[in-house]
């Protein structure tokens, strides 16, 4: 079965998106409970769930509309707009509270000019608040992409930005 | 001779800079022409001397740290491929008094082998409660689980030889064997510490009891939070499956069982089981109403057995050296032995696996060595966002399940958040309801509405006067008891702990004026 076929009866939609989302959905949808796995596939592809995708997403899984939506709204993780360049996940749970992260928090936000779930005005960062790196020993914690950081500092985190920015 | 140089490929050790000082070893080593070989193993758990690197001397290992890059060229010219003394050198690990006093069962291994290498989790005792198992009926297996006395490690403490049974006794052509990886509590790490520092272990756990209930199929719900979990865990799984662990024909006993890891993707609630169940499913994590038991009725309608990483971790001792061996651990009711995770702000934070029955002090004054600020101990977090705020005044509160529950707390996940005097308890309070607000599934009224009305609740006893104060505070324990006896899961149902705690032992946050007056 070719998997681009009816096509014509969804709204239209930029010919990448459409071939990286039926790459994902064909390489996946046939396990069981693959949503979830569909959804982390077009993320990582695409940088993030495009709203305009969600009705082929659907046909492909054999899904409602409705469905879809409703996943990858109720989970933190997708994002349905193009993040920055890098995402920086600072923790606000209490272990990291505990060892000064709300002043981070304020230093952070303040660099950046964002407030969480913002992306600075030149697209190089997205702040995303989360609850608990399992970083707890080394408290307060920041993750940036998927790299980890301890014991952070508003110094250390000055001295981070600097070196990107060179 | 080829000296063997061990330093964690553990997620926190390399948030200190583990991975800069693995390259810098491997660089010096190369331009001194020694023969160094890196093994990069999981974390011993004493994360104040993090990055920790260690030397295997003849057999034995000595310790460094916390090393970092800059350090290393020092560190071979004190000769530490010998033991020579440095500044850093703490002496052989094992002689370490912190990790001396500790009771490791569940973490016989995390921290000394490689997480990469099956031959060296053979070599150390891996795979002997798996051999025991295969010899055993289903029954004798549930039977040894429920004689050790192991109970759910993930924050329930309910029986696993009981959930066990149940899904035993359930008829079905599929079962499922599920571990909650979703480790989202603040204050813990044990889960991760076994998935990055011995996943293999996970995998054994997983296996038998796959055996013991009769399903051929398991699934690994790990948090998108631990990306070197994952990577660990599939490299475990890839290995176990050549060798003949995993597959149709587990070591040739003619029984399949097939293990898989899904990522989730950040809802706090999907550690809730049920949740977790729909999640695995491929929908939004809502709570199901219970019964029916997932062990009856659980994963795509199939009876599901569902453990923590530590529970089913701890299965492969158990069978290993027996029910008799690890009940004979603990106190009271609370059997074996706990992974405590000592953070928040204290001096020496890490792992700490303990039998059941040591106080809240012992594990925060001697393990912990008190705050790291150096200002006394004002409130202790046990359990995870949902466990109550403990008063220096109860510290010595045994570890101990049922001890804890008499004092209005839980043991939890067996996550420790110490905070010294300069927290403000009615912040943590309203913190306690905006999570919570924020994580709430949205299926149940207590817990969507409720947490919302008690953010806002707070916020108005700590802008009014006296007399509004004590209204709301007549309303906030009111709706706190809704909350707890009207919510569908532990999310709503425990939330309202830390907020009637940090009200009952810290009374004076949340009087106005009085904040008004000190700002």
């Amino acid at each position: 079965m070719k998997p681009a076929k009816n096509i014509a009866q969804l709204p239209p939609i930029d010919d990448a998106l459409r071939d990286a989302v039926l790459h994902v959905t064909a390489r996946l949808k046939d396990q069981p409970g693959a949503l979830l796995p569909v959804l982390h596939g077009i993320q990582e592809a695409v940088g993030y769930v495009p709203e305009v995708a969600v009705p082929l997403i659907a046909r492909e899984m054999n899904l409602s509309r409705a469905d879809v939506h409703g996943v990858v709204s109720f989970y933190h993780f997708f994002r349905t707009r193009p993040a920055g360049r890098r995402v920086l996940y600072l923790c606000r749970a209490e272990s990291c509270q505990a060892m000064g992260a709300a002043k981070l928090e304020q230093h952070v936000k303040q660099r950046l000019g964002v407030d969480f779930h913002q992306t600075t005005a030149d697209g190089a960062y997205t702040l995303e608040p989360v609850y608990c790196l399992g970083n707890c020993a080394c408290s307060p914690a920041l993750m940036i992409d998927d790299e980890l950081k301890g014991r952070v500092t508003p110094e250390s985190f000055d001295a981070w930005l600097a070196t990107e920015k060179t | 001779m080829t000296t063997t140089v061990y330093v964690p490929r553990d997620a926190s050790a390399s948030s200190l800079g583990a991975d800069a000082v693995a390259k810098a070893i491997e660089t010096e080593a190369a331009a001194r022409k020694l023969d160094v070989q890196l093994v990069r193993n999981g974390s011993r758990g004493l994360y104040w001397l993090e990055p920790m690197v260690e030397v295997d001397i003849g057999g034995r290992r000595v310790a460094y740290g916390p090393v970092q890059a800059g350090d290393v060229s020092a560190l071979f010219d004190a000769d530490f491929l010998r033991g020579g003394e440095d500044v850093l050198a703490l002496g052989p690990t094992e002689d370490i008094p912190w990790l001396k006093s500790q009771q490791r069962l569940t973490f016989a291994r995390v921290g000394i082998v490689d997480p990469r290498s099956l031959d060296d989790y053979r070599a150390r005792g891996g795979y002997l409660g798996l051999q025991a198992a295969l010899k055993m009926t289903s029954a004798q297996i549930v039977q040894a689980v429920t004689d050790s006395g192991l109970r759910g490690r993930g924050g329930a403490a309910f029986p696993a030889g009981i959930k066990w049974k149940t899904c035993l006794e359930a008829v079905a052509e599929q079962k499922y064997i599920v571990c909650n990886a979703d480790e989202g509590d603040s204050g813990t790490f044990a889960d991760r510490m076994v998935m990055e520092g011995d996943p293999f272990v996970l995998i054994e756990g997983m296996t038998i009891a796959g055996l013991a209930v009769g399903a051929s199929r398991g699934y690994i719900y790990l948090r998108i939070e631990y990306p070197l979990a994952q990577r660990a865990l599939q490299a475990a799984i890839e290995a176990a499956t050549a060798a003949g662990y995993l597959g149709d024909d587990v070591c040739g006993s003619g029984k399949a069982f097939h293990l898989e890891v899904r990522m989730a993707a950040g809802a706090y609630i999907c550690g809730e089981e049920t949740s977790l169940l729909e999640s695995l499913e491929g929908k939004r994590g809502q709570v199901r109403f219970k019964p029916p038991l997932p062990a009856i009725q659980g994963l795509f309608g199939k009876p599901t057995v569902i453990n923590n990483v530590v529970t089913l971790a701890t299965v492969p001792i158990i069978l290993e050296r027996g029910a008799t061996f690890y009940r004979d651990y603990g106190s009271g009711r609370s059997r074996g032995t706990i992974p405590l995770q000592l953070a928040g702000n204290v001096k020496r934070p890490g792992l700490v696996e303990r039998a059941f029955g040591l106080t809240l002090r012992e594990l925060v004054e001697d393990c912990g060595g008190g705050t790291a600020s150096g200002r006394p101990v004002r409130a202790v977090q046990v359990g995870g966002p949902l466990g109550a705020y403990i008063p220096a005044s109860q510290l010595d509160t045994p570890i101990d399940y049922e001890a804890f529950a008499a004092i209005g707390g839980m043991v939890g996940h067996g996550g420790v958040v110490v905070f010294d005097d300069s927290v403000d308890m009615a912040a943590q309070a309203r913190f306690a309801m905006e999570f919570c607000a924020i994580e709430s599934c949205g299926k149940c009224t207590p817990c969507r509405i409720g947490s919302t009305r008690g953010v806002e609740v707070i916020d108005r006893m700590l802008a009014g006067d006296a007399d509004q104060r004590e209204r709301d505070e007549v309303l906030l324990r009111d709706l706190c008891q809704t909350m707890v006896a009207g919510s569908l899961c532990a999310l709503g149902g425990m939330a309202p702990f830390p907020v009637l705690s940090a009200l009952d032992h810290f009374h004076e946050d949340f009087e106005g004026e009085a904040r008004r007056i000190a700002q």
